[in-house]
C-alpha cells in the first residue's frame, strides 16, 4: 500500500516540476530569458557607475575573447552529462539490487 | 541500411540534437572581477574552516563506512547536474538552482562546501561562469550558507515532527533562496548604493534574484523530494549506513 502511494506521489511531483519549468517558457511570449547574472551586473553598473571589472575569466584571456555560445552549451552539456552519469549508474546499481533481492549486500 | 536510410537517421539525429542546445547565458553566482580585491580575499578566508572541516567530515564518513562513497559520489553529481540547469523562470530570465541541500541533508553542511567547490571550479574554470576572484564569496553563498539554512531547517521540521518528505522539500528550498541572499548581500557590501548605502543597493540586487529564484527553489525542492524517494526506496541499507534513516 504504502508503495503505491508513493508512486501516485512521484508522479504528481514530476509533473508538477515540468510545469514550473515550462509554464513560464509558454506564458512568457517572447521574454528574453536572459540570466539573472547579467541582470546582477547591470544592477551592479547602476549601482556603482563606472565600476570595471578587474579580472577576466582565465579561459577568456586564453582564447582572447568571449567563450562562443555553442562551446559553452558544450561545457554545459558535458556537465550535466557527467552528473546524469554517475546519479544514473549508481541508481541503476541499487535498482537492480533490489531487483535481485540482494538488498542487503554490498554495492 | 541504405544510403538514404543512414541519411535519414542522421538528420533525425541533427534535429533532435539541435533542440538539445538552448540558447545560454550567465546566470547565478558573482562574476569574475565583480567583487573588489578585498572582499574576495575576505570571503576566500572565511571559507577556509569550512572546507577543513567538509575535508574531515568526508574523510571520517569514509573512514566508518567505505560503501557511502556511492551516495557520495551521487550527491555530488546531483550538484553537477542541478546547477547546470538553466531553467525559464517567471520574470522572463533564466537561473538555475544550487542541488546542494540534497548533500546537506545527507552528509552534513560541511561535506557539501567541498562537493559545491568543486562545481564551483568547475564552471569558474571552463565555463567562465562565476569566477576564481569570486570564488571565495560564491562557495560561502552556494556551498556554505544555503546548505547550513537547509541542514538547519530539516533539523527543526524533523524536531516539530514534520513529515519527512516535506521537510526535505522546505529544507531544500530555502537552502536555494538563501543562497541568492546571500549572493544579494555579498553584492550590496562590495557595492553600496550612493544614496542608500548598503541597505537600498541589497534591496535592488534582491529585487533582481528574488522573484526568478522563487519558482527554481520549488523547483529544487520538488526534485529533492524525488530523489530522496528513489533512494529511499532502493538503498535503504545505505541511508541507515549514513544515518539519514534510523534503525528500526
Amino acid at each position: 500500500m504504502k508503495e503505491k502511494k508513493r508512486t501516485g506521489l512521484v508522479i504528481f511531483l514530476l509533473i508538477a516540476a515540468i510545469c514550473i519549468a515550462l509554464i513560464p517558457f509558454f506564458a512568457l511570449r517572447g521574454a528574453e530569458f536572459g540570466g539573472s547574472d547579467d541582470a546582477g551586473s547591470e544592477v551592479v553598473a547602476e549601482v556603482s557607475e563606472g565600476y570595471e571589472p578587474w579580472f577576466t575569466p582565465i579561459l577568456e584571456t586564453a582564447i582572447g575573447g568571449e567563450l562562443p555560445g555553442e562551446v559553452e552549451s558544450l561545457f554545459f552539456c558535458l556537465q550535466t552529462g557527467i552528473g546524469v552519469g554517475i546519479v544514473a549508474f549508481f541508481m541503476g546499481r541499487f535498482v537492480e539490487r533490489k531487483k535481485l533481492g540482494k538488498e542487503d549486500s554490498d554495492l | 541500411m541504405s544510403k538514404k536510410q543512414k541519411q535519414m537517421v542522421a538528420l533525425s539525429a541533427a534535429l533532435a540534437i539541435s533542440f538539445g542546445i538552448i540558447p545560454t547565458a550567465n546566470a547565478m553566482h558573482i562574476m569574475e572581477g565583480y567583487l573588489p580585491p578585498l572582499f574576495c580575499v575576505v570571503w576566500g578566508v572565511i571559507c577556509i574552516p569550512f572546507l577543513a572541516a567538509g575535508f574531515f567530515s568526508i574523510k571520517n564518513t569514509l573512514k566508518n563506512n567505505r560503501k557511502s562513497l556511492t551516495i557520495l559520489a551521487m550527491a555530488g553529481a546531483f550538484i553537477f547536474v542541478i546547477s547546470s540547469l538553466k531553467i525559464p523562470s517567471v520574470t522572463g530570465s533564466c537561473s538555475h538552482m544550487t542541488g546542494t541541500g540534497l548533500g546537506a541533508l545527507l552528509f552534513g553542511p560541511a561535506s557539501v562546501s567541498i562537493l559545491g567547490i568543486i562545481v564551483l571550479l568547475f564552471q569558474a574554470i571552463l565555463l567562465a561562469h562565476g569566477g576564481l576572484t569570486t570564488l571565495g564569496a560564491n562557495c560561502f553563498s552556494m556551498a556554505i550558507a544555503g546548505p547550513f539554512v537547509s541542514f538547519g531547517v530539516y533539523k527543526l521540521c524533523l524536531k516539530l515532527k514534520v513529515n519527512k518528505l516535506v521537510a526535505v522539500f522546505l529544507a531544500a528550498a530555502l537552502g536555494d533562496i538563501i543562497t541568492y541572499g546571500v549572493t544579494a548581500a555579498q553584492l550590496a557590501l562590495a557595492h553600496p548604493s550612493e544614496s542608500g548605502g548598503v541597505g537600498a543597493s541589497m534591496a535592488k540586487f534582491l529585487a533582481v534574484f528574488a522573484p526568478t529564484q522563487l519558482p527554481l527553489a520549488i523547483l529544487e525542492g520538488i526534485v529533492t523530494v524525488l530523489i530522496i524517494i528513489g533512494l529511499e526506496t532502493y538503498a535503504k541499507k545505505e541511508l541507515k549506513a549514513i544515518g539519514f534513516i534510523k534503525e528500526d
